[in-house]
Formats: C-alpha cells, sequence, structure tokens
C-alpha cells in the first residue's frame, strides 16, 4: 500500500550479507531440515527447504509478474501505441501520446487542479491530525471513546460520505450554510462556484482524517515521558516542548504520513467523481477535472487506451519524483530511533 | 518512529513470546499517561470541551443521515436532527425504489470472495517468507514492500486488458482476481505474526513427521486466526467500500448487476433534480445507511483490530 524512507533502509539491511545463490546441501542441514541450524551454515541452503519456500511465495511471483511487472510493461508499451480495443491490436504511435498530452490543455488543467488539492489537503490533513492526536493523548481515560468516536467517519464508505456531504453542502438548503448563516456568514455555493470545488473535496478527505491520526497517536505514545521531565526542569514551556521534543520524535510519522497523503492526493477520485461527475451535469467541470478522473475517462469512458497509459506513466513518473524530494527533504529532518543505536 | 517491527494485532492477542532481539521498547511504550493529563481544572474542562466539539463535529455528519433517512421529501433539506414528520416508510419505499437486495448480496459476495482469497494467499506467502530460507529471498521481500508503492493508477489500464484478454470481462473476476496472489501490505502483516511463532514448534512438528504444508496448516493458521481476521476485514471493508473497480468492470452491465457502491452513484443521480429527478433524497438516504451500517458494525466487533493495524501501518516504515 505505502512506503516510506525507513523501509527502503529495512530492505537494504535485508539484502545485506544474504547471498543471492549458492544453493549446497549438505547431510547435515538436509537432516536438520528447517530447524535451527548452525551459524556457519547459513550460507548455505536446504534444496528441499528452498522450494518449498518457493512453492509457497509462488502466488505471490505469479501475481507480481503477470499483474505488477506484465502490466507495467504492457502499460509502457500501449502508451507507444494506438490500441484498439474492438481488435485488440496495438499499433505503434511512436511518441504521438505524449506529445499529445502536451496538446490536451485538459491535462494540464487536470494536473493543476490536482496540484493545487493536494497543497491545500495534505497540510491540513497534517494539521488537524496532529492537533486531534496532541488533545487525544493527553486525554487520561476516555480516550478510546472519543478515539472510537473520531474512527466512525474512517470506516463510512467512501460513497456514503459523498451520498452525506452532497446534501450538507447543498448551497441554499445545506446544513453547513444554514450553520454559516446562523453566525451571520452567507456560505458559498460549495459544489457549484469553481473556487470552492477543492475546498469542498478537502472538507470531506478532513471528516475521514482518523486514519492519519491514529498513527500518529501511535507514535505520540512512544515518546518517553523523561524527555518532557528533563525539559521541564530546564524550564521549557508547552510549546518549547512540542517543537523541541515532540515533533523531532514523531517526525518519521509525519515524514510517512505525509508521503502517504500525498500519494492519496495525486490520486484523488472517488469524492470528485461522485459529487461532480456522475452524471453529465456538472456545473464546474474546469474546476473538477482531476487527474484521476481525466484518466479514468480517458480510458473507460473514450476508450484512449494508449493515451491513457501515457498519463498513467506520467502520473507514475511525477509521484516517484515528489515522493524521492519529500524523501531527500525529509532526511534531514527525520530522527529515526534506529540511527541511536 | 522506531524501525522495530511488532506483531500486528496488539494486546488483545495472545501472541507467543517472540524470539529474544524481535522487540525492544519501543514496542511497550511505558504508559505513564496520567503524566500528561492537564494539572488544572480549567484545563481538563476546556480539553474535554474542545474533544466533546470535535465528536460532535465528527458525529453530525451521520446523525443528519440517520435523520434525513426517516423525513418525508419535503423535509430532508431542513437539517432538523428530529424529523418533524417521522416517515419510517422510506425504509419499506426503498425496496420498490432500488434493487438494493441486489447491490448488497452483490457486494456481500464480492467482498467475502475478496477477503477469503487474499487472507488465504497472503497467508500462504507471508508463511514462505517467515519460515524458510531459500536464496534471494531477502530480495524478494524487499520488492514485496516496494510494491506497495505502486500507484493503482499506473496498473489499472493494462489489468483491465489483461482480463480482457483472459476473457473474463463481465464476470466478477476482476474484482477480486488479484486476490489470489496475495496483496503486500497484508502479506507484511502476517509474516510478522509468523515471526513472533516460536520456532520450537515447528521444530518438534518436523520431528514428528509434519510436511512443510502440514506446519502451515496445523501449526501455523490455527495460531494465527487473530491476525488472519485482522486481514479479513481489512479487505472485507476495502472491498466493500470500492467504487473504482465497480466502475470499470460493473458500470456497463445491467443496475441489478451492481455493488452496493455503484448502487448508491447511481441512486445519487437517478434522484438528482438536475438530472430530472424528483429529489427523492431520503431514500438514497435510507440506501447510504444500509450500506454503511454493515462497516459501522464490523468496526464494532473489530475496532481494536482496525485502529491497531492502521498504527502498524505507520510504524512499519
Amino acid at each position: 500500500m505505502h512506503v516510506s524512507c525507513p523501509m527502503w533502509r529495512m530492505v537494504w539491511e535485508f539484502e545485506n550479507g544474504v547471498p543471492l545463490v549458492g544453493a549446497e546441501v549438505t547431510a547435515g542441514a538436509a537432516s536438520a531440515g528447517a530447524t535451527s541450524r548452525p551459524k556457519r551454515a547459513r550460507n548455505k541452503y536446504n534444496r528441499r527447504e528452498a522450494l518449498a519456500g518457493y512453492l509457497f511465495i509462488s502466488p505471490w511471483i505469479v501475481g507480481f509478474l503477470v499483474f505488477m511487472l506484465g502490466a507495467m510493461a504492457y502499460s509502457l508499451v500501449i502508451s507507444f501505441s494506438h490500441y484498439n480495443l474492438a481488435t485488440n491490436v496495438a499499433k505503434p504511435a511512436g511518441l504521438k501520446n505524449y506529445a499529445l498530452l502536451f496538446e490536451d490543455p485538459k491535462v494540464a488543467t487536470s494536473l493543476a487542479n490536482t496540484l493545487f488539492y493536494a497543497v491545500l489537503a495534505v497540510p491540513l490533513e497534517i494539521c488537524v491530525a496532529l492537533g486531534l492526536a496532541l488533545l487525544l493523548n493527553r486525554v487520561g481515560r476516555g480516550a478510546g471513546f472519543f478515539r472510537t468516536v473520531y474512527y466512525l467517519p474512517k470506516m463510512t464508505p467512501s460513497v456514503a460520505t459523498a451520498a452525506v456531504f452532497l446534501l450538507l453542502l447543498n448551497g441554499n438548503t445545506g446544513a453547513i450554510n444554514q450553520a454559516l448563516g446562523f453566525f451571520g456568514i452567507t456560505g458559498p455555493q460549495w459544489l457549484i462556484d469553481p473556487a470552492w470545488v477543492k475546498p469542498s473535496i478537502v472538507l470531506m478527505t478532513l471528516w475521514g482524517v482518523s486514519g492519519t491520526m491514529v498513527i500518529f497517536l501511535a507514535a505520540l505514545k512512544s515518546v518517553p515521558r523523561e524527555l518532557y521531565e528533563v525539559a521541564s526542569l530546564d524550564g521549557a514551556g508547552p510549546v518549547r516542548k512540542f517543537f523541541n521534543i515532540t515533533l523531532p520524535m514523531i517526525s518519521g510519522a509525519v515524514f510517512f504520513n505525509v508521503i502517504v497523503l500525498t500519494i492519496a492526493a495525486l490520486q484523488v477520485f472517488d469524492q470528485a467523481y461522485l459529487l461532480f461527475w456522475r452524471d453529465q451535469t456538472n456545473a464546474s467541470p474546469e474546476a473538477s477535472l482531476f487527474y484521476g478522473i481525466y484518466l479514468f475517462q480517458q480510458a473507460f469512458r473514450e476508450f484512449n487506451f494508449g493515451f491513457a497509459a501515457a498519463m498513467a506513466w506520467v502520473l507514475f513518473v511525477l509521484i516517484l519524483l515528489i515522493s524521492l524530494i519529500q524523501v531527500k527533504i525529509g532526511n534531514r529532518f527525520v530522527y529515526y530511533e534506529g540511527e541511536k543505536r | 518512529m522506531a524501525t522495530t517491527r511488532i506483531p500486528p494485532a496488539g494486546p488483545s492477542v495472545p501472541v507467543p513470546a517472540p524470539p529474544a532481539g524481535r522487540r525492544d521498547t519501543a514496542a511497550t511504550p511505558p504508559r505513564r499517561r496520567k503524566a500528561l493529563t492537564p494539572r488544572s481544572r480549567a484545563g481538563r474542562v476546556l480539553l474535554w470541551t474542545v474533544l466533546a466539539l470535535v465528536s460532535a463535529a465528527f458525529l453530525y455528519p451521520l446523525a443528519w443521515l440517520l435523520a434525513a433517512s426517516l423525513k418525508p421529501r419535503d423535509e430532508v433539506f431542513d437539517n432538523a436532527l428530529i424529523p418533524r414528520t417521522f416517515s419510517p416508510q422510506n425504509y419499506i419505499q426503498v425496496w420498490e425504489q432500488l434493487p438494493l437486495v441486489s447491490w448488497v448480496t452483490n457486494s456481500f459476495l464480492i467482498a467475502i470472495l475478496a477477503a477469503t482469497l487474499v487472507t488465504a494467499s497472503s497467508a500462504l506467502v507471508a508463511f514462505g517468507f517467515a519460515y524458510f530460507r531459500f536464496p534471494g529471498r531477502n530480495f524478494l521481500f524487499g520488492l514485496v514492500l516496494a510494491t506497495m508503492m505502486l500507484p493503482g493508477a499506473v496498473t489499472m489500464v493494462p489489468q483491465y486488458l489483461i482480463w480482457k484478454n483472459l476473457g473474463v470481462l463481465g464476470t466478477w473476476i476482476p474484482l477480486f482476481g488479484m486476490n489470489l496472489f496475495g496483496s503486500a501490505f497484508y502479506i507484511f502483516l502476517q509474516r510478522q505474526f509468523f515471526l513472533g511463532l516460536p520456532r520450537e514448534l515447528f521444530e518438534a512438528a518436523r520431528i514428528d513427521g509434519a510436511s512443510y504444508f502440514g506446519l502451515f496448516r496445523r501449526i501455523a493458521l490455527p495460531l494465527s486466526i487473530p491476525s488472519l481476521v485482522v486481514i479479513f476485514i481489512f479487505e472485507f471493508q476495502a472491498s466493500w467500500n470500492n467504487l473504482q473497480s465497480a466502475l470499470i468492470y460493473l458500470n456497463a452491465g445491467s443496475v441489478d448487476g451492481f455493488t452496493a457502491p455503484l448502487g448508491i452513484a447511481y441512486a445519487m443521480t437517478k434522484y438528482s433534480p438536475t438530472n430530472g429527478g424528483q429529489g427523492d433524497y431520503q431514500y438514497v438516504m435510507v440506501a447510504t445507511l444500509l450500506i454503511t451500517l454493515p462497516m459501522l458494525v464490523l468496526f464494532a466487533f473489530g475496532q481494536r483490530h482496525f485502529i491497531e493495524g492502521v498504527a502498524t501501518e505507520g510504524r512499519k516504515g
């Protein structure tokens, strides 16, 4: 599902010191079967055991080769061809699809909308989730109750959320604008006014922010209390403690959440589809055209598979680049517990 | 964030003592929460007030949904949390309005199939990674983790074409077929759990003549029911909520063949005044509530699993 930087480190650690070849059966290892073996035999593999291991993981290997690697290779080929769905023939098209990406103004629009949404949504989600986690972390008894309540929206299916918010966000009679009216504020036409399309989706996303909050909460719980006690003795106030202890100690979780939320935001689909694109009556087609929506339309409504595959690859490279930049920046700030050893 | 990986399902699960060195203190943080609660009475009142307000904000849409589902058409938008005109007949009429039985049945069967398949295949693969030594194991496990990063959008198009070439478009197979091959996050979770089982158990069984598959089937699986349940309910939820796959693979078919999420999307359009509907949103709300309830029930039973599973996701980094 997701990835974060320390994970790569973990992978790297795994790779170290483990030879990829060198299966050699010795009588001793064979009789010991799969059980504990002397350290010196580490580099030797029991052939039967290795075979069994491969058999056990074979479902994943098949899935990886066909539906990941195969699919990606296939998608790359298609992105360089005109693919005819009816005849199942892919005619080579060179860079045509990629050139079309630059000519089609909708690609630029959807990309701009998506980036704008991500820039708006991710920091807000991080701040709200962290704020709630900090509050919950200060509750002794009763924290479980609030955590449950806060988690309920996360259990609500995205269609259900969209169906409810479609009505709550109604510009004239919706509950949100009525509440704003109570304070003398005239609420916007959330789902019609192009300027309010993204805030509407952000609002829905924030309602389900508890998944992120739970990750923060777990990180907060593992900050050693002694640090705060020492800081108190040194006369540090709550703000200093937050910036000098809490934030550095949970920087790994912040980093993880930023990466995961960014990847999710760049692929935003469900809410946008349900609120704006489920029929032909979209009031702000320009502002609500997200990259994932346009990709979906091109692939499964227009059947321009070559174009859609090219769009997908651009998105992949974009996500990779953004994640790499985040990792680069993150490495400067993130504190990993493992490193102190 | 700790780089140490812990058994996923938390304290509710009877985890056998892991081999020494598998866990460190990060897994069992000091639980001296008292020290963090505000000292002054005013501080506590403020904290609880804020928490209560936030709770209200989180609960309001659900309460609104329940209320709206019990209102007649022209009162849906009055935003009263207690319906002025109590209209429980919505719950009867909705069955004539929308093929809810088909939608829920479809979704339920697909979710059961998807969850069962992914639990079985992920456990199998996880056992392969946890128990056996073979060349390239760690490299391959690294690949498993790496695939978690692949955005779904990239493989969406080619996977559709693969299913098309296999001739299974129009069936349910594309909706859960991928689950035959295990899923990276679940493989990761389950492998962690298997690593926590004492190896002596398996050694003893080997001496008694158990086959490798016997180890998996008779020892590993029965001992990991708790974490298998976690995987099952996670995937059940994911499948139950899945809109995009349904849009790709089922949208062209008959309305009766829709899944619940696709059905709700259809109903949202059907009653929309901008689309020629009458604005009978009370039916949409009833249907929405009915497809939300199973998730809330699931949550009631597996609350701890959900929350700790998500926390593990963050910790695994």
